[in-house]
């Protein structure tokens, strides 16, 4: 065998780490049958048993997606999704209404544990709280007797619907509007839980805030929401993750995330994003099509957007921030690993709209297999946004010869005040480097994930620390493998 | 016996470079191996390292009476081979620290150890960063990033005190060193030196041999060992060159 065939075989050996997150659990769901009408709008939103505006809310949205087509300019590829076979509705089937994470469905416990976010645990010992949301609906949000204690709002969609109305409906769709894109449109008609959260004024929310959302059963798609509103000088630290079991089929997850950031508040929103990704010969694993966006609404505002994504199929996700307050700050830190046949077109907007407003984009694709990984990133600096800044950093790392990246780069600046830099490399992983690491007793495995994680350091120290450990471990598994 | 090879071959990309070579080195000895450029003295390095791209067409080497040719080169590591690297490599990103908490680890692994605990391993870094007078804050820079050529040799040396290798291949380490550093890199090899641990240190230039003492020295030239002698062969190459040396070998 030749060394280069042999270096190829050592790739796909190591690269081809298994996905340890792809168990079904057997609960008993509630499930809405297959498609998608305005009766199913109907059938979700009686069984949520929801008032009559946000049932308009939906059918407008449904209306609107109608008469849009897919967007097409991502450079992704995948068959044409067919939306009546989607089963949009789906929950654990639960007797009575629970009180205690006693009365959680034990297999349901077991399904956390097994992810290692045991609600129990993460409740005592981590100080996070925790929203987790499996299929369709939330499953339980601890830790609330805390947040009480502060004046926090952090609970379910639904729940917020149902005890928060006047803020949901005066901030739902505010920065995501229905008719924003064709997958905002789709998960503003069929939306089925989410979390919801609000920190009030002077308030700085004292733990991390998590959800946790896991895709169970077969066919379903998951449409969540998330809305956070940082009122007046508040401060609010926010984690989500995300896994689902191995199936062959494709499965749609279309969330939104909205975030609302007042006068001198500041948002951090991390995620650790692992969705299953397929198999090594591209089978299944989820579509991952994401609008999350947030407002810097009030001067001297901050909204800080950290991801790392490793899992999905396909990503296609460009978490933004409108900066609308004066020397408001927008932040995106992004870790995106592509591996096998997985694809990811991700990226950020930064919009200056308000008077020295700032932004930074740092973002970090890593390819490996026979995987496609773009970053595409909008700076867009308005007319009247005087001395707006911003520095781009987009550098891409191969592994192997079978991959792809691409930076797609779009600068728009309205005036002349503004200072827009963009900085982009591409490298390898050189013979050199895992050599050096192997004559020093690591083997290749784990040589290439101490060479990644060093690549992405910049965006993973931006992470709160429970996250930080878990994303490093993450690329490893994810990546475990290649040579330049 | 420590490393024992015997009639070596060695190509790359099909080229033969070494071509039946033999040595063998005991514990408790420092070997030297001089000549000129393109000799094969790195490639022979990196033969015993195990690195990919050096295809052994002919031959035997011997680590411990093992053959260590189908072994992966973080397994030879592990078993005890350290390369002080001609040019040691840039990893941004991960902290020397780290990187070599991560090497002890893994040869503690390998060994079925469990983990060195923080303390420990932070005590033992302190006092061999003090052997080769290293900066306190290097350890918190990437590894190699932005070091002078200095401190990168001393940056080997260093990695060499804390993994405590039986058998140490110290590539051109003198080069571009000047003499306080080459003083520096000189006495952490002597006390590193024991009664169970051997050395091959290959050099261009006479100079670093005033500072380790070998046992033996060898020549090397056209991929074979074509002299060996004591510490007073190198004084000689240092006078005469190599180019007496080809006359009665091509002969």
């Amino acid at each position: 065998m030749s060394d280069k065939k042999k270096e190829n075989t050592a790739l796909e050996e190591v690269t081809s780490g298994e996905y340890k997150y792809g168990f079904v659990t057997n609960i008993d769901s509630d499930q809405a049958p297959k498609g998608l009408s305005e009766d199913i709008i109907r059938y979700i939103s009686e069984k949520k048993d929801e008032p009559d505006w946000l049932l308009e809310f939906r059918l407008k949205a449904y209306r609107h997606w109608l008469t849009m087509d897919e967007p097409s300019w991502a450079h992704i590829s995948h068959p044409p999704i067919n939306f009546q076979n989607i089963i949009y509705y789906s929950a654990p089937k639960q007797k009575k209404k629970l009180n205690s994470l006693d009365e959680v469905d034990p297999e349901l416990l077991q399904t956390f544990d097994k992810l290692g976010i045991s609600l129990e645990e993460q409740k005592h010992l981590a100080g996070v709280a925790v929203d987790a949301v499996i299929d369709s609906v939330s499953v339980k949000t601890t830790f609330q007797e805390t947040l009480k204690k502060h004046d926090i709002i952090f609970c379910s969609f639904s729940e917020a619907v149902k005890n928060h109305p006047d803020l949901v409906k005066k901030y739902l769709g505010s920065v995501v509007p229905y008719t924003d894109n064709y997958f905002a449109a789709l998960n503003s008609a069929v939306f089925s839980d989410g979390s919801f959260c609000y920190i009030p004024k002077g308030v700085r929310c004292p733990i991390e805030l998590s959800t946790y959302f896991r895709i169970n059963a077969a066919n379903t798609g998951q449409f969540e929401r998330t809305l956070i509103i940082a009122d007046d000088e508040s401060y609010v630290s926010y984690l989500e993750g995300c896994t689902a079991p191995m199936r062959d089929e494709n499965q749609l997850h279309a969330a939104i995330v909205e975030l609302i950031a007042h006068d001198n508040a500041e948002i951090k929103y991390s995620t650790v994003q692992n969705w299953y990704p397929g198999d090594k010969e591209g089978k299944g694993g989820i579509y991952n099509f994401v609008t999350k966006r947030g407002l810097c609404k009030g001067h001297h505002s901050k909204i800080s957007w950290t991801q790392v994504e490793t899992g999905s199929a396909i990503t296609w996700k460009y978490p933004s921030c409108i900066l609308r307050g004066d020397y408001s700050v927008g932040e995106f830190y992004s870790v995106a690993v592509t591996n096998n046949y997985q694809q990811a077109d991700t990226g950020t907007k930064m919009l200056h709209i308000g008077k020295n407003t700032t932004s930074t984009i740092i973002s970090k694709g890593i390819s490996a297999g026979r995987s496609n990984n773009s970053y595409r990133g909008l700076v867009r600096v308005a007319k009247n946004a005087k001395n707006a800044r911003n520095f781009s950093q987009c550098d891409s790392l191969l592994l192997g010869d079978k991959c792809g990246a691409h930076t797609f780069p779009y600068i728009k600046t309205g005036n002349p005040t503004a200072i827009v830099e963009h900085e982009a490399t591409t490298s390898k992983i050189s013979d050199d480097q895992l050599f050096y690491c192997q004559q020093r007793g690591i083997d290749m495995e784990k040589s290439i994930g101490l060479i990644v994680n060093g690549y992405a350091k910049e965006v993973l120290n931006k992470l709160p620390m429970e996250f930080a450990v878990e994303a490093q471990k993450l690329l490893a598994i994810t990546l475990e493998g290649s040579v330049g | 016996m420590l490393l024992n090879i015997k009639d070596l071959h060695v190509s790359i990309d099909g080229k033969e470079i070494i071509k039946g070579l033999n040595l063998s080195i005991n514990k408790g000895e420092i070997h030297a191996i001089m000549g000129p450029n393109g000799t094969g003295k790195s490639t022979l390095a990196a033969a015993i390292t195990g690195r990919e791209g050096y295809e052994i067409t002919k031959g035997e080497i011997l680590y411990n009476g093992k053959s260590i040719l189908d072994w992966t080169p973080d397994q030879r590591a592990n078993e005890g081979v350290f390369l002080s690297f001609q040019y040691p490599i840039e990893i941004p990103g991960v902290s020397m620290t780290n990187f070599m908490r991560t090497a002890m680890n893994a040869k503690r692994e390998y060994k079925n150890l469990p983990p060195m605990q923080a303390g420990e391993f932070l005590k033992k870094m302190e006092e061999k960063k003090k052997l080769v007078d290293i900066n306190a804050k290097m350890t918190n820079r990437s590894v190699n990033e932005g070091f002078s050529g200095g401190e990168k040799k001393k940056n080997e040396i260093f990695q060499m005190a804390m993994l405590e290798p039986e058998l140490a291949i110290l590539d051109e380490t003198d080069s571009g060193l000047d003499i306080d550093a080459l003083k520096v890199v000189a006495n952490g090899v002597n006390q590193l030196k024991s009664e169970d641990n051997g050395f091959l240190v290959i050099t261009h230039y006479q100079r670093l041999l005033d500072y380790i003492i070998p046992d033996f020295v060898h020549v090397m030239f056209e991929g074979r060992i074509v002299k060996s002698g004591g510490k007073g062969l190198a004084l000689e190459l240092e006078e005469k060159g190599y180019e007496w040396l080809k006359e009665p070998y091509a002969g």
